[in-house]
Parts: C-alpha cells; structure tokens; sequence
C-alpha cells in the first residue's frame, strides 16, 4: 500500500506570521481593486438595473434620513456654540455664520455622514452579502447564469454614490439651520445676520468639494461593504466578523480619503 | 470523442447517446490553502445515468460538483464536457453550460428576498430574457407541480420545511430543462419520510425528464436507492467506482470502512 502524504502540509500549522498577515491585507486589497473595476465596467454597459438601483437609493437614503440629520442638528448645535463662545472673546461673533457654513460645507457635514450613516450602511450591505454567500445564494446566482456582481453589487454600489452626497445636502442645510437657532438664542444674533454671513463667506466650490467628498465616501462605503460580504468565510460568525471589519475599514478610509481630498481641493 | 481544442464559445450541447460518456474529470488536483482535496482523480459520468459520489465530511463532494458548473476552479487537470474543457471556459462562456449544468444546492440556496415563483423564474429570466410573461408562468407552474408543489408560487422561502425548500431548488433548477443535474447533500438533515420522496423525486427526474443526475451524498441508504453507480471519494481521489451491488460487496479498505461504520451506526447490536 502506498504512503500517503498528509492532507494537510506542515506549513499550515501554527500561527500566521506578520508576513503571512501583510500578504493576506495586500491579497485583500488587490481583489478589492479588482472588483471596482470590474464594478465599473459592469456599470456602464447595459443592461441597467433601474428597479434594483431605485430599491437601494431609496431603502439605504431614507432609512438613513433620521440618523444623519440627527447628527447633522448636533454637529451644527455643538460647532455653533463652541465658535460663538471663541469668536465672543474677540467681539467678532458676528461672524459666527461663516465660520460655521465654512465647517460645515468642507468638513463636518460629508465627514459626520459618512462616519454614522456609512457605518449603519456599510455594515448592512455586509451582513446582507455575507449572509447571502453563506447559504449559497451567491453560488446560485451564478449557477443560475446570472453575475453576482451586476445583480448584487453595482446596485448597491451605485445607490451608496447617490444617497451619500444627497445626506450630506441635507445635513448642510439641517446644521445651518440648528447652528443659526441656537447662535440666536445664546449670543443674540439674528438669523438674517447668521445667513447673510454665511451666504457671503461661502463659495460654490466649499460646497462642491462637500458634495465630492460625500460621492467618493459614498463609493468606499459600497464597495468595502459589498466586498467583506462577498468574501465572508466561516458561516454565521464570519457575517458578524464582516460586518465589524466593515466598520472599522470604512472609517479608517474615510478618514484617510478625507485627509487627500481636502489637500486635492485645496491645492486647485 | 470530441477534440478538447474546440474554443469554448463553440459550446452547443448536442443530444448524447445513452450510456455515453458525458463528462470526465481528468488528472484532477484541487487545494485550498494547505488542504489538498484532490491529487490526480479521475472520474467519468455517463448519459443518462445517476452517479453518486460518496464519501465523509470535508472530503471534497460538493467541491466537484462546484468545479463542475464553474464556481470553482480545480488547480490542475481537465474538466471535459463533451469534449469540451470547461477549465479554460471564462464566467460568461460558462452561462451556456449552465443552462444544461443545473445544480440543486445543500440548504437549496433560495432567494430569501423572492417569493417561490419569483425564485423559480429566476433562470429563465436569466437564460431566456425575451421569454413571455406567460409562458414564465406556465413553465414555473409546471415545475412546481412536477415538485408536488402546485399553487405555491406566492409562498416565501421561510415558509417552507426543508423538504419543501428542496423541492422549490429543483423546480428552479429544472426550470430551464437542464439535462445534467446536480445534487448536493440532497437529504441531509431531512427526515427519514422526507429523505424517501426527494430519492423517489431523484429517481423520476431520471425516468421522467432522462436527466443525468450526479449525486453526492454521505447518506448510505440514499446513495444505494438512486445510484446507478456509486463512487466513493477517499484520500483525495475516487478509490472504486462500481454498481451498488458492486460497491456492497467491495473489498477496497475505504470503502468497506465506511459501509461497516454505516452498518454500526444503524444496528449497534450488530446487523439483523
């Protein structure tokens, strides 16, 4: 009788070592890159799933809508504040209105947004995903001689670019508002004397860089949420170990994103 | 056979002979990570026949099945489908197989989000996109009451048992009248009662639409209801392959280990 050899080798065994773990998140980070251009080419040949992208843009944007203006109203209630106070000391609170649109429009509002909003959707889309590939229903569309990526993915994807500029709009004009009332009430100034300050110190590209900001979060929180949930191992356990690192992913890279977009906007 | 040169856009399914070879695996070696499932295993699948692969847990069943139909790739070795090597097929000249290649999966993978007949229309919307409404209705009809589930349609999968969950997967999966099919683990965790109509259900899929059926399966008595032959898969390739009758009376150490801590397990006080 032949010797066979064991079924599994001896390298298998033991812990991973800090090689074997870079060489996994660069593995990951490759066949990410690999799937958002594969999600690129899918999504501009047809044929378009409208049906499939209404149903997303308009379960993962109003879901979302409470949250996010929540946030907003505080960011705008809290900024306010803290810069009416500053700004006081030097008798300039007047100005209080432009410093706030400034930090609202560039920063806080796409930023805010995508930290609470992206964690909620990110982790969702995971969850969803995953659980999908764990009871092979992934397997089956394919099986089924459909693409997993056009059916599952670019919808998803493509509703996150949608819904997360359209928020952070709103969550422009929800802390405007709330940094404006409460200005008004703490430190007496009006609200024509709020906004026409604002309105004054702010110019199309603040907003537009926001906006920006808000579509490529949007794009980030799609696609790390899509790719942890197609790529769960692990069964049950593995959703819920996605759904975390989503989380943490999106974040982290949001953070970053925001660091080299505001240097890109800022340097044109 | 076929030359294995022809491209794979040149797949067209052509009618087989019965008891012609319809698909071998050649030289198959597959690994995932560290763990080899299979070192040069051969197997072949004849037209019109049911073949059931059996073996233990975690010894690579599903997994052939999987290369099969394209949602695996084996590292090495050919896949031939009437000549065809399907290892060389890309995604999408895989769509055309899997219109003949249908597979019935484990927990029958339904889609939660769609209701029965939504889930079995879901192939030939795929496959057949210019397919009347109509005609999706009847066809869906008809599979579902070729399951024993007529009227069905508006039920959604998590008001469905497992049998009937089962049932709905192969009515999806015969949707668009495949002549390969597919089965994974078709009874595991079912009831005994329940395990008896999806064998009786393999074996009229045979009679009645003259699949060819490869089943894999851990289950004994299931593997010697509807096989027409039997492999069993141990130490990472096919160690015999024969009739049932063949396979009962095997003398080939892995297999007769696994018939004997079957028979343990059914009659601890020894057989009857």
């Amino acid at each position: 009788m032949t010797t066979r050899q064991p079924e599994v080798d001896a390298a298998a065994s033991g812990p991973p070592s800090l090689m074997d773990r870079a060489k996994e998140r660069l593995e990951s980070l490759g066949a990410l890159s690999r799937m958002t251009g594969q999600v690129f080419s899918r999504a501009v040949r047809p044929p378009y799933d409208w049906r499939g992208l209404v149903f997303h843009t308009e379960s993962l944007g109003v879901r979302s809508l409470p949250i996010a203006l929540l946030t907003a109203m505080f960011a705008g209630l809290v900024i306010s504040l803290q810069f009416g106070y500053f700004l006081s000391r030097f008798g300039v609170q007047y100005t209080v209105g432009r410093v706030v649109i400034l930090t609202l429009f560039r920063e806080l509002a796409p930023v805010l947004t995508a930290l609470t909003v992206g964690a909620r959707i990110g982790s969702g889309i995971a969850a969803e995903l995953g659980a999908m590939t764990v009871t092979e229903q992934v397997d089956a569309i394919r099986a089924l001689g459909a693409d997993p990526l056009r059916k599952l993915v670019v919808p998803r994807v493509l509703a996150c670019l949608i819904v997360l500029p359209v928020l952070t709009v709103f969550a422009d004009v929800v802390g405007l508002v709330a940094g404006a009332l409460v200005v008004n009430f703490q430190y007496a100034i009006t609200l024509n004397l709020f906004f026409q300050g604002a309105l004054d110190a702010v110019l199309m590209p603040d907003f537009a860089s926001g906006v920006f900001k808000g579509a490529v979060f949007g794009l980030i929180i799609g696609l790390v949420g899509c790719f942890r949930g197609l790529t769960v191992e692990g069964g049950t356990e593995g959703v819920g170990r996605a759904t975390t690192q989503t989380v943490a992913t999106t974040s982290v890279s949001v953070c970053l994103a925001d660091f080299f977009i505001t240097q890109l906007t800022l340097s044109l | 056979m076929r030359s294995s040169s022809q491209t794979p856009s040149e797949f067209a399914f052509q009618p087989p002979r019965p008891g012609e070879q319809l698909i071998y695996f050649e030289h198959l070696t597959k690994a995932f990570g560290a763990k080899r499932v299979y070192d040069d295993m051969d197997l072949d699948v004849r037209a019109g026949e049911t073949l059931v692969v059996m073996g233990g847990s975690g010894t690579g069943k599903s997994v052939l099945l999987k290369c099969l139909i394209g949602l695996l790739s084996p590292d090495t070795g050919r896949i031939l489908f009437q000549g065809h090597d399907l290892t060389r097929f890309t995604e999408e000249q895989f769509i055309p197989v899997r219109r003949h290649v249908a597979m019935v999966f484990q927990g029958a993978a339904l889609f939660d989000s769609l209701n029965v007949g939504e889930n079995v229309a879901y192939p030939l919307r795929e496959h057949f996109p210019d397919m009347p409404a109509d005609e999706v209705r009847a066809r869906v009809a008809e599979k579902l009451a070729l399951v024993d589930l007529p009227n069905t349609e508006r039920l959604m999968p998590a008001d469905l048992s497992g049998g009937m969950r089962k049932r709905v997967g192969l009515a999806r999966a015969i949707a668009t009248e495949p002549e390969v099919i597919l089965w994974d683990e078709p009874t595991t965790g079912l009831d005994p009662v329940t395990t008896q109509s999806i064998n009786v259900l393999i074996n009229s899929m045979k009679t009645r639409l003259g699949c060819t059926s490869i089943v894999v399966t851990h289950d004994m008595v299931s593997a010697f209801t509807v096989g027409d032959r039997i492999a069993m898969l141990a130490n990472r390739r096919i160690v015999q392959v024969g009739s049932p009758r063949e396979m009962l009376h095997s003398t080939v150490p892995e297999v007769r280990a696994f018939l004997d801590a079957r028979r343990v397990e059914l009659f601890p006080g020894g057989a009857p």
